[in-house]
């Protein structure tokens, strides 16, 4: 049973940014419950192989957060969960959360047995599709709760029994209803995070259409050693090592008719790739940047300049203008380089589209009033009375900005529930 | 004291009934373990088993619970008794998970579990559950030091959270460089024009909060104590000193500007040619009219030059991007263009760098006629006219233009204090005579900002480029200097919107580090830890290791030269316990003892058994991880490894090591984290020390007779899921190779 008042802190997204500002209220004292939609904490973090600029890895960070959250018994989490109305304001908030059911209950103790049992593959989510995973599952090898998930197609048929049958401690619930709880809360923390922005919308690039077309966040699936190719860099159409590998940046980004901003990350999710390249085929890797301007900003030059002096790694100024598909299956590239202005038409292995970032819920779409900025980003405001805006909710943010948007929305949800406190004492 | 119970705990759910005996491991864990409680459980997580336990402590007294099923990372909800000693022995990601199910593994197996539950056994016997940090502050004040945008916006945040906030301000008023500007670059919907940069509402703000006391023209003199009771003193000019008692520091001491007539190049000293400050000097005297030259002059046409001894890579000047400085000279080219719209102004750039909604900013200035040019500025003269010359990048030629004023963009230079390590190097010096060493100390301390009276220096340790030290990616607040946190520019390059976010979540994390330390808790990342170093000062040789390693800088040195522990200045990684080389440091429910006695517990066979025992050391934090991945995904290893997760490698402690081989292990393999400049450590200096001290265990293994590949240590990050279990059975391979340990059996 999830216990809240009007000084708890409701964290609304258990990304990066939701997670960072629930443990930040919690370990200073204050009763959070952080509400996910998927059936794991970690958000889009997780499904990176590498953090630039470091190359580390986002699960050590992860696995400190989760140590944190485990030790913590101030916050509540409730996974598969989602913010379906706000009511009240501020100090004294009412929120209606819509629980899907997991089918699987607290017994569990992630031992397999299920995931053995079940015979049908579903699309990999956490693999962006590029995979398949049985109907009875564990996200990833880090997923907070560690709780195995049941998908709703097996439910009903003889194979959702087996799955029943396999499980000895009583963890499979196959009568599990999606329900709807009412929590109060003092203040929200809306950090519902970002989504790669629809690359079939951008025509000229033909997304969706030519396999060897990927968006940046699927190459990091990828490069992952526990992604779908287990970390080999194979193209879609026929597997082939992808050897000679294409960046377009800005692509929908910078652009009024799709994203008007910049979405500042994917320039050194680029930078960071090749040197997913360079691992992998050593020499004969090799990258071309297509670029408007390379903003890697701040500390981040470091970085750039290493990736800069790899002779493995090309840049051309270009807006490419279209991608046409050879006969071998190589996507073509055409367009201007606007340095010195020449025309290319160059192959290639593999095309990343470098995709921006676009808010998963905007603004219009939140359940309360709330302003944001021309994009749906959450924008800070008066007028949003107890609700504050965190991490890529906000703006396109890299990590670490991320986590320091969600430490300062923390500070100020913690306000409100502080003044709570004050006059109730 | 309570009277101590102990128990263990056998799990065979999760087929660690069917794949192991049981009944064998109770017999272990009664014998070996010494138990005088054991239990076995078919599903020990349930709501059931977990009611046993809690029934055992609340009815059989029990304070001692070995818990023999799963790693310590799962069913934590479940296993969760605060009031008890809890081990855990790991018998399913470490035992059946990576052994796989067949008749000849079996025996290894059951021998593999019944030494893991020998283990947790004897380290819960060893441990005690932690009582707090008695010697915890009281002050919930915070001190803020620099009043500028950053320091004024983590004052404000901190007082309407119902904090009282001391705020320090070097010089006669508040406002810092913001409050040098004409205007701010928009930081609202639309994006399009300057806006007023909200200093003077901020000041009037702080003026009006009874809860921010203000120092002017005032500077730190010295800062001791620790977190929850620190002693600030604040040199006030002309005036006495100060004394207050502070809870958290904030440093927000920002930024200068790189010194443009370092750019002789770019004209930096010439007449007509400023920097980005220089001109908002301009534009201020102009107060919204048309912005004269110093010379009084109208300005006809204005470039802008761009990356002016910044992404240097020559080495000679700066090689960072300062990130504002592309918005921001847009926006003093829309001072122009606003007051009017016939003044030419051209910005020279190579990446117009933007983020965000500031690309709105930057289409309105394509729309007010601003001139973006892709070039790289080889030279530039000052003068009546200026004349600054360029390759064209697009039109791939060199060329030049001429202006009536030249604005250089330059850099940040964080103004974080004086380097540590340099410092601590010339103080060496000096102490041995040398007179220049001795004037270089002088001058380095004259640009501290914290004045800390620390026995690891002054100020906070720095990072790349001078920037405050941090994690950079996941954990950007965390110094290392427990409870004092940089917000702004002195962090990293930022702009005003940045830095006021930047401002208020440092305010977020000093307030807790106030509550904390109150409580005698652990700060990031063993946050609530309530374990702290304990010392047994009568064996200490006062050898200076455990001041010197610190990574927090939590220890110092009384008059008689023992170590003095700040407690609530100490983060929990035991490097000063693993630095020890007599082992008089301990944690309540982390020692020498919890670790060398589960290394003792294991079951040594005799040389003609053909089965070697390797130690693994692993970090809890990443290595740990990954070997129970690799058990998830059934990944399998050698059976004859025993695994014991440490707090980081700093805290491994030589003794381990010697003492294991010594009593007839045939190898020792460390695993930590990364270290060097992209380190991966947790406690940022904890791996690098620690393998620092191992390659001074090579020598007494020379000592012993013994080859030096029985310690290896490995380099291992959380993701090595699938590539550990092979290198640990290569390990292993080379083990056998080598043959077992002379030692064993003596």
């Amino acid at each position: 049973m999830t216990v809240a008042t009007n000084q708890t802190i409701l964290v609304v997204g258990g990304g990066i940014a939701g997670m960072t500002a629930a443990l930040e209220a919690a370990e200073t004292g204050k009763q959070v419950v952080l509400v996910e939609k998927n059936p794991y904490l970690g958000g889009r973090t997780v499904q990176l192989y590498r953090y630039f600029p470091k190359m580390c890895h986002p699960t050590c960070g992860l696995e400190i957060n989760l140590r944190r959250l485990k030790a913590n018994p101030r916050i509540q989490v409730l996974t598969m969960a989602e913010v379906t109305g706000i009511s009240g304001d501020k100090g004294n908030y009412s929120v209606n959360v819509k629980l899907a059911p997991r089918f699987v209950n607290e017994n569990c103790t992630a031992c397999g047995e299920c995931n053995k049992a079940a015979t049908s593959e579903i699309d990999d989510a956490f693999n962006y599709d590029l995979g398949k995973v049985k109907a009875a599952y564990l996200p990833n090898d880090m997923a907070y709760p560690q709780r195995y998930v049941i998908d709703p197609s097996v439910v009903g048929t003889a194979e959702g029994q087996a799955i029943k049958a396999a499980c000895k401690y009583g963890a499979v619930d196959l009568d599990m209803k999606e329900e709807v709880v009412t929590l109060n809360a003092g203040a929200i923390v809306w950090a519902t995070g970002w989504q790669p922005y629809d690359a079939a919308k951008i025509t000229p690039y033909r997304y969706g259409e030519f396999k060897n077309v990927i968006t940046n966040v699927e190459f990091e699936r990828l490069a992952d050693p526990h992604g779908p190719t287990g970390g080999k860099i194979l193209r879609p159409s026929d597997g082939k090592e992808a050897k000679n590998v294409a960046f377009i940046q800005c692509a929908g980004s910078r652009d009024e008719n799709h994203l008007r901003h910049c979405s500042r990350f994917c320039c050194m999710a680029s930078l960071k790739q090749t040197r997913y390249v360079q691992e992998a085929f050593g020499d004969a890797g090799k990258s071309t940047i297509y670029y408007i301007d390379i903003r890697a900003i701040d500390r981040f030059e470091d970085f750039y300049q290493e990736v800069k002096a790899n002779p493995n790694v090309s840049f051309v100024k270009s807006k490419v203008a279209r991608i046409s598909e050879d006969k071998n299956g190589d996507p073509r590239l055409w367009g201007v380089n606007t340095e010195g202005y020449k025309r290319y038409s160059e192959p290639h292995d593999l095309v990343v589209l470098a995709v921006g970032m676009e808010p998963s819920v905007k603004n219009v779409a939140i359940p309360a009033e709330v302003m944001g900025d021309s994009s749906g980003f959450v924008m800070a405001d008066p007028s949003n009375a107890g609700i504050f805006g965190a991490g890529c909710a906000t703006n396109a943010l890299d990590v670490n900005r991320a986590v320091q948007s969600a430490t300062a929305a923390a500070l100020r949800a913690v306000q409100v529930v502080n003044q709570v406190a004050r006059a109730e004492a | 004291m309570a009277e101590i119970k102990h128990a263990a705990y056998i799990c065979k759910g999760c087929e660690l009934g069917s794949r192991l005996d049981a009944a064998a491991l109770v017999k272990v864990a009664t014998k070996d373990g010494k138990m005088p409680l054991v239990r076995e459980h078919d599903f020990l997580c349930s709501a059931e088993g977990v009611a046993m336990i809690k029934n055992d402590i609340a009815n059989e007294g029990v304070t001692h619970a070995a818990i023999c099923a799963c790693s310590r990372r799962a069913k934590t909800e479940a296993f969760n008794f605060p009031t008890v000693a809890v081990s855990r022995g790991n018998l399913r990601e470490g035992v059946i998970w990576i052994r796989p199910d067949t008749d000849e593994a079996r025996e290894t197996t059951q021998e593999m579990a019944e030494d893991y539950v020998r283990m947790a056994c004897a380290e819960v016997k060893a441990m005690k559950v932690p009582e707090g940090n008695q010697n915890t502050g009281t002050s919930k004040t915070l001190l803020v030091v620099g009043g500028g945008m950053s320091g004024m916006t983590a004052a404000l945040e901190a007082a309407k959270t119902g904090y009282k906030v001391v705020l320090v301000e070097k010089t006669g008023a508040l406002g810092g460089m913001a409050g040098q500007l004409w205007k701010r670059i928009p930081n609202r919907e639309p994006f399009k024009a300057p806006m007023d940069s909200g200093v003077a509402d901020l000041v009037a703000q702080i003026e009006a909060d009874a809860s921010i006391k203000v120092y002017l023209n005032a500077v730190i003199a010295k800062t001791s104590g620790a977190p929850g009771r620190f002693r600030v003193d604040i040199a006030v000019e002309s005036g006495p000193t100060v004394t207050e008692d502070i809870g958290a520091i904030i440093q927000a001491t920002g930024f200068t500007p790189y010194d443009v007539n370092k750019l002789g190049k770019l004209g930096g000293g010439q007449a007509n040619v400023v920097d980005q400050l220089g001109l908002e000097a301009l534009a201020k005297s102009a107060n919204g009219g048309a912005i004269k030259r110093a010379d009084g002059k109208d300005v006809k046409s204005a470039v802008f030059v761009q990356c002016a001894g910044q992404r240097d890579t020559s080495g000679e000047h700066l090689s960072y991007c300062s990130g504002h400085c592309c918005a921001t000279s847009v926006k003093q080219a829309m001072y122009f263009k606003d007051a009017n719209p016939d003044v030419e102004t051209v910005i020279l750039f190579t990446d117009l760098r933007m983020p965000g909604n500031n690309e709105d900013f930057y289409r309105a200035a394509q729309n007010k006629g601003i001139v973006f040019r892709k070039g790289e500025v080889s030279n530039v003269s000052g003068g009546d006219t200026c004349k600054v010359q360029f390759k064209d990048l697009i039109l791939d030629e060199d060329t030049s233009t001429d202006a009536d004023i030249v604005v250089l963009a330059t850099g940040m230079v964080p103004t974080t204090g004086p380097d540590l390590d340099q410092l601590s190097e010339a103080n060496r010096a000096a102490e041995g005579g040398d007179t220049t060493a001795k004037e270089q100390v002088v001058q380095m301390m004259s640009k501290s900002v914290l004045n800390l009276d620390y026995r690891q220096g002054p100020d906070v340790p720095q990072f790349k480029h001078g920037f405050n030290d941090s994690h950079f990616i996941c954990f950007p607040y965390e110094t290392r200097r427990t409870a004092i946190y940089a917000a702004g520019p002195v962090r990293r390059p930022m702009d005003i919107a940045q830095a006021q976010e930047d401002a208020t979540g440092a305010a977020m994390k000093a307030i807790q580090a106030i509550e904390n330390a109150g409580l005698g808790k652990a700060a990031h990342p063993r946050s609530g830890d309530l374990s702290f170093p304990s010392v047994r000062l009568e064996g200490c040789t006062q050898c200076k290791r455990c001041t010197v390693e610190c990574p927090f800088g939590a220890i110092d040195e009384d008059e008689k030269r023992f170590p003095l522990f700040n407690e609530s200045r100490c983060r929990r990684c035991g490097t000063c316990m693993g630095a020890c080389p007599v082992r008089v440091i301990s944690f309540e429910n982390y020692s020498v003892n919890t670790v060398g006695a589960q290394i003792k517990a294991v079951d040594i066979p005799d040389e003609f058994s053909e089965k070697p025992r390797v130690l693994i050391l692993a970090c809890e934090n990443d290595a740990y991880p990954a070997l129970d991945m690799a058990g998830m995904n059934r990944n399998a290893y050698d059976p004859f490894v025993r695994i014991i997760p440490v707090r980081c490698l700093g805290s491994v402690n030589t003794i381990w090591i010697t003492d294991a081989l010594n009593s007839g292990y045939d190898g020792v393999m460390l695993m930590g984290c990364k270290h060097g400049d992209q380190y991966q450590c947790h406690f940022v200096k904890g791996s690098e020390l620690g393998r620092y001290r191992m390659s001074k265990v090579y020598d007494t293994l020379k000592g012993m007779n013994l080859e030096t590949e029985r310690l290896m240590d490995l380099e291992v990050a959380i993701t090595d899921v699938d590539t550990l279990p092979q290198k640990i059975n290569d390990y292993a391979a080379k083990i056998v190779e080598m043959g077992m340990s002379p030692f064993k059996g003596l």
